[in-house]
C-alpha cells in the first residue's frame, strides 16, 4: 500500500513536471529554441503571483487571471524584442542569450524580493484531501494533475485544430515558405512564446502553492522540465506528460527508499531511458 | 502601349559575397505568360525568389502595379497578389493536403479560387485531402503546390521548375490544366527546363545565363539556334 501510494503521488507530481515542460516542448517544436531561462520564468511567475496575492488579497488561483496574461505579454515582448534576433542556422546565440536572460531574471528577483524563501498561501486547498480506496490524495496534487492533462490536451487541440496551430506547424516546417503564405514568422514566434509563458504562469503558481521558492530554484525546474520533454520524445506533447509522470514516479519511489535519493533517482531514470531510447519514448521530431 | 504589371530594372541579387544576378531587365504585361529558361545555376530561382520577396533587393529594382516591391518581405509581396509555386514543391510536411491549401488562402484575397474550385481542377487532391502532404506522389504534390498558390487568388503566379522530376504523363496533366489556371486574366512567369514546353505555353521567353539575360524574344519566332547560343553561351 505504501508503494502504491508512492506511485500515485509520483504520478500526480508528474503533472507539475509536465507543466514545467509543456512550454519548453512547445517552443522547441515551433522554433527549435532551447530556452535556458525557462525555469527562471516559472519562478518569475510564482513571484508575480506573490505580488498579486499579497497586494490584492486574492487567492493564488484567482491571481492566475492576472499572472497568465502578464506572462503571455512578457513572452511576446521578449520574443519580438530579443529572441527573434538570435534565431538562425546557428544554435549557439539563442542558448547564450537565454542564459543571459536567466541571470538577469534571477538577479532582478533577488533585487526586488530578496533571497528569502516565499510561499503562496492557498488556504484550505493546501491541506484538503480525498480518500480513494485507502489512499489519501491531496486535492492540490489532484488539481495540478487535472490542469496538466487539460493544458496538454488544449495545446494539442490548438496545434491540430486551429488556424494558430496550423501556422505554428507551417512555420516550424519551413519558415521561408510560411512567410510566402502571408505568415509573419516573427509574429508567430511571439505568439508561441506568449502561449508557452501563459502555461509557465500556471506552472509557477502551482509550484508556489506546493512548495516554498526563492530566486535561485529556476535551474532545478529547468532540468526537470528538460528531462520530462526528452523522456517523452521531442515534439510530442502527450509524450511530455508521460515523461513528467515517469520522472515524478521515479522521484517518489526513490524518496521512498531513502529521502535523499529523490532527485537523484529521477536523474537516473532519465539517463536509463536515454541510454535505451536516445530519442525518448514517443518522438515526433528527430533530433 | 499599356504599362507592364511587373517591371524589373537592373536587378542584382547576392548570396553573401556571391553575386547571382547582374542587372536583369524584364517586363511582363497583364495576362501575359512569360517563360524563363536557362542552364542550372543561371539564376532563375534567384530571380523568382527576388520577385516573391524571399530575397531583398535594392529600391526601384522591382515594380509591381506601380509599387516598389524590391524591399518588401515575402508576406507583404504575397498580399499584393503575387504567388510562387516553389522549386521542389515545398509543401508543409506536418500539414494535411487540405491544410496546405487552406494556409495558401490565409492571406484572404478575394477571387474565384477556393477549396472547391481547386478540387475541381485537381480532383485527386479532394480524394487525398485528409492525408499528410508527404503521402502524395510527386505529381500530386505539384498539384497541391499549384493549388496552394491559387488559393491566394493571385494576379501574378510564378512557377519554378514546374515539371522537374515528374513523369511525362503527369507533366502532360499539369500542362493541360494550365490554361484553366492562367486563362482567367492572371499573368504568369514559368521557369521550365523543357524548352519546347516552355515555348508552347508562353508569349515571350527570356533566357538567363550566369545571372544575365542572354536572350529575349517572342516564343513563336525565336529560333532554336539563338536559344542554344543563349543557353550554353557558345558561338
Ligand atoms: N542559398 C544559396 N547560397 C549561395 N549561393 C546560392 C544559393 N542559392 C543559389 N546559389 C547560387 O546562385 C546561382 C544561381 O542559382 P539559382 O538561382 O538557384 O539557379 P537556377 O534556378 O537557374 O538553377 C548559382 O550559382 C547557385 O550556386
Ligand atoms: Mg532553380
Amino acid at each position: 500500500m505504501e508503494w502504491l501510494n508512492a506511485l500515485v503521488q509520483g504520478t500526480l507530481l508528474g503533472g507539475l513536471y509536465a507543466l514545467f515542460a509543456a512550454g519548453l516542448s512547445l517552443i522547441f517544436g515551433v522554433m527549435r529554441l532551447v530556452n535556458i531561462a525557462h525555469g527562471d520564468l516559472i519562478v518569475l511567475a510564482a513571484y508575480l503571483g506573490l505580488s498579486v496575492t499579497t497586494t490584492l488579497g486574492l487567492h493564488p488561483l484567482l491571481a492566475l487571471l492576472m499572472v497568465m496574461p502578464a506572462m503571455a505579454a512578457i513572452g511576446y515582448a521578449v520574443q519580438r524584442g530579443v529572441l527573434n534576433q538570435t534565431l538562425g542556422d546557428d544554435l549557439l546565440p539563442p542558448l547564450l542569450v537565454t542564459f543571459g536572460l536567466s541571470v538577469i531574471i534571477q538577479n532582478g528577483l533577488l533585487e526586488v524580493y530578496t533571497a528569502d524563501p516565499q510561499k503562496l498561501n492557498a488556504g484550505a486547498l493546501e491541506t484538503a484531501s480525498v480518500a480513494v480506496g485507502g489512499l489519501s490524495l491531496g486535492l492540490l496534487p489532484l488539481l495540478t494533475f487535472g490542469i496538466a492533462v487539460a493544458v496538454i490536451w488544449g495545446l494539442q487541440w490548438t496545434f491540430y485544430h486551429t488556424a494558430l496551430g496550423r501556422a505554428f506547424r507551417a512555420v516550424s516546417d519551413n519558415q521561408d515558405i510560411a512567410q510566402l503564405m502571408g505568415l509573419i514568422r516573427h509574429h508567430i514566434f511571439g505568439l508561441a512564446m506568449a502561449l508557452a509563458l501563459a502555461v509557465t504562469a500556471l506552472a509557477g503558481i502551482l509550484l508556489g502553492v506546493r512548495t516554498s521558492f526563492d530566486p535561485s530554484i529556476g535551474g532545478g525546474r529547468l532540468i526537470f522540465g528538460f528531462e520530462a520533454v526528452i523522456i517523452g520524445g521531442l515534439g510530442n506533447l502527450w509524450g511530455t506528460l508521460a515523461g513528467g509522470v515517469i520522472l515524478g514516479v521515479a522521484q517518489t519511489l526513490g524518496a521512498k527508499i531513502d529521502p535523499g535519493w529523490q532527485v537523484l533517482s529521477g536523474h537516473i531514470a532519465f539517463l536509463l531511458i536515454l541510454a535505451v531510447r536516445p530519442n525518448g519514448l514517443f518522438p515526433r521530431i528527430s533530433a | 502601349m499599356p504599362d507592364p504589371v511587373l517591371s524589373i530594372t537592373g536587378l542584382k541579387a547576392h548570396y553573401g559575397d556571391f553575386q547571382a544576378l547582374y542587372g536583369i531587365d524584364l517586363s511582363l504585361m497583364q495576362g501575359e505568360v512569360l517563360a524563363i529558361i536557362g542552364a542550372n545555376g543561371a539564376g532563375k530561382t534567384t530571380l523568382l525568389r527576388s520577385i516573391s520577396g524571399m530575397m531583398h533587393n535594392g529600391p526601384g529594382q522591382i515594380t509591381y502595379r506601380n509599387q516598389d516591391i524590391g524591399g518588401m518581405r515575402a508576406d507583404q509581396v504575397a498580399k499584393t497578389g503575387i504567388a510562387l509555386v516553389p522549386e521542389g514543391r515545398q509543401l508543409f510536411p506536418s500539414l494535411s493536403v487540405e491544410e496546405n491549401l487552406i494556409i495558401g488562402g490565409q492571406i484572404g484575397r478575394k477571387g474565384s479560387w477556393n477549396l472547391g474550385s481547386v478540387y475541381k481542377l485537381f480532383p485527386i487532391l479532394k480524394e487525398r485531402r485528409a492525408l499528410p502532404s508527404t503521402s502524395l506522389s510527386g505529381g500530386q504534390q505539384q498539384m497541391a503546390a499549384i493549388g496552394r498558390a491559387l488559393m491566394a487568388n493571385p494576379e501574378l503566379i510564378l512557377f519554378d521548375e514546374i515539371s522537374l522530376g515528374l513523369a511525362p504523363i503527369i507533366i502532360k496533366d499539369i500542362y493541360d490544366a494550365l490554361p484553366g489556371i492562367i486563362g482567367k486574366g492572371m499573368s504568369a512567369v514559368i521557369v521550365e527546363q523543357d524548352i519546347s514546353k516552355a515555348l508552347s505555353v508562353s508569349a515571350s521567353v527570356y533566357c538567363l545565363q550566369e545571372g544575365r539575360v542572354s536572350l529575349k524574344g517572342a516564343s513563336d519566332t525565336v529560333s532554336r539556334e539563338d536559344i542554344s547560343r543563349a543557353y550554353f553561351g557558345i558561338e
